[in-house]
């Protein structure tokens, strides 16, 4: 933590520091076990405090507690998607290998925390709209989010040439990136089913602080959870190249 | 910086600019299809597809609901403004109470009483623990449901 803060003030130079595969494999073995150790206890502390202690809602009883999961997921399926685009430009510019890898390693995670929006919104809609699923303009949106991660998947791996693959999924994610602020939006600029923000609004949240706090805990949980997922599929994408190269290398000997 | 690096930049920077732009348009053009329904005002004004199945959304008015036999219900629904009546012959929702906010979908007969064939609930924003909601309710400072939603919530 102390070495992010001392390289904030030089700027971007100093990021650059983090792209070499390298010392950043040795950041993340340093960072990994206290995420990790942070993400078990706020995720737990969370979801139990979310599930067994908090009251019943006025109109929707128990059904309520669908609701720590959905949002949290919900969120995390919008900022790990900003994750990947932002890794993206990073890799289109710059050329950054731990950019690139950013990216890849983070769409799966998104694209989880989308199917499980998607899920748990279904599983509340039938109960209390009375319907599993309407094509108003929040869910489609995130539905289309569900499909550009699951396009960017696909396609970084339909190229025979690796790198050209990576540029194109690349180049999809950032086209992609026009949907966060259509989900985000969604709500305000057309009418739909989806109730609008109970949180983001300015002022007081419309949501009482009895379920607002085990809410924001357990969005905690999920966001620590993402970098630590994250972290370890990075460190585990950069291993297998290192195996690679290890093995043509020996092969090259023989 | 070098030039290369400056120019990916801009050119990125310039390709977003565009595709939002393009969107903004293509979003504004496709409003009245990306809309999931109507309010009553808007039918009252008569921006609504004549003859045709639509969306009309709005909250249930107080004192407005009645059983007429047949597993068939009569409701208004109004946005504050306007208040269209409501037919409808089937199952409600859950949530469906009057003053909560509802998505019918059918067709205006000619008399000016829409012929709904699917209710849904809309749920609002607030979240609230019975015992506050009942708390609020004896104090007399209760904002909830039907009271100051028809007026204020710009939403419906």
């Amino acid at each position: 933590m102390s070495s992010e803060a001392a390289t904030q003030p030089s700027g971007s130079r100093s990021l650059h520091r983090f792209a070499n595969p390298g010392r950043f494999l040795r950041l993340a073995d340093a960072v990994l076990p206290w995420v990790a150790a942070a993400t078990i206890l706020t995720l737990g502390a969370g979801i139990i405090w979310a599930l067994f202690f908090t009251p019943p809602d006025y109109q929707q009883g128990q059904t309520v507690k669908i609701m720590y999961v959905h949002v949290p997921s919900a969120w995390m399926a919008m900022f790990a998607y900003t994750t990947v685009a932002a890794a993206s430009a990073a890799a289109l510019i710059w050329r950054h290998p731990v950019a690139d890898i950013a990216a890849h390693a983070a769409s799966p995670i998104g694209a989880g925390f989308t199917f499980l929006a998607l899920a748990t919104g279904s599983l509340w809609g039938k109960p209390m709209w009375g319907t599993w699923w309407v094509w108003d303009a929040r869910l489609t949106s995130v539905l289309v989010l569900f499909f550009l991660y699951i396009g960017h998947m696909a396609i970084a791996n339909a190229f025979e040439d690796a790198g050209r693959g990576r540029r194109a999924a690349a180049i999809l994610a950032l086209v992609g990136v026009i949907n966060v602020p259509i989900i985000k939006f969604s709500v305000d600029w057309w009418h739909t089913l989806h109730q609008p923000a109970s949180v983001s609004q300015i002022g007081a949240p419309a949501i009482h602080s009895s379920m607002l706090w085990p809410l924001l805990i357990t969005a905690l949980g999920f966001k620590l959870f993402f970098v630590t997922v994250l972290l370890l599929r990075m460190k585990s994408d950069i291993l297998a190249v290192r195996i690679k190269t290890l093995r043509m290398m020996s092969l090259g000997e023989r | 910086m070098t030039s290369r690096k400056k120019r990916r930049i801009t050119l990125l920077g310039l390709g977003l600019m565009a595709l939002a732009g393009a969107t903004a348009l293509v979003l504004t053009a496709f409003n009245d299809h990306i809309t999931f329904f109507y309010g009553p005002s808007e039918v009252y004004a008569n921006q609504v597809p004549e003859d045709r199945y639509f969306r009309m959304g709005g909250l249930v008015a107080e004192g407005s609901f009645k059983e007429v036999g047949d597993a068939t219900v009569t409701f208004e629904v109004t946005d504050g403004a306007n208040a269209v009546p409501v037919r409808y012959r089937g199952l409600l929702p859950d949530l469906f109470r009057e003053g909560q906010g509802v998505v019918t979908q059918g067709r205006m007969n000619g008399e000016g009483v829409f012929i709904a064939e699917e209710v849904l609930a809309r749920h609002d924003e607030n979240y609230m623990p019975s015992e506050v909601s009942e708390a609020l309710k004896r104090g007399g400072q209760w904002k909830g449901e039907g009271i100051e939603n028809g007026a204020v919530d710009s939403s419906y």
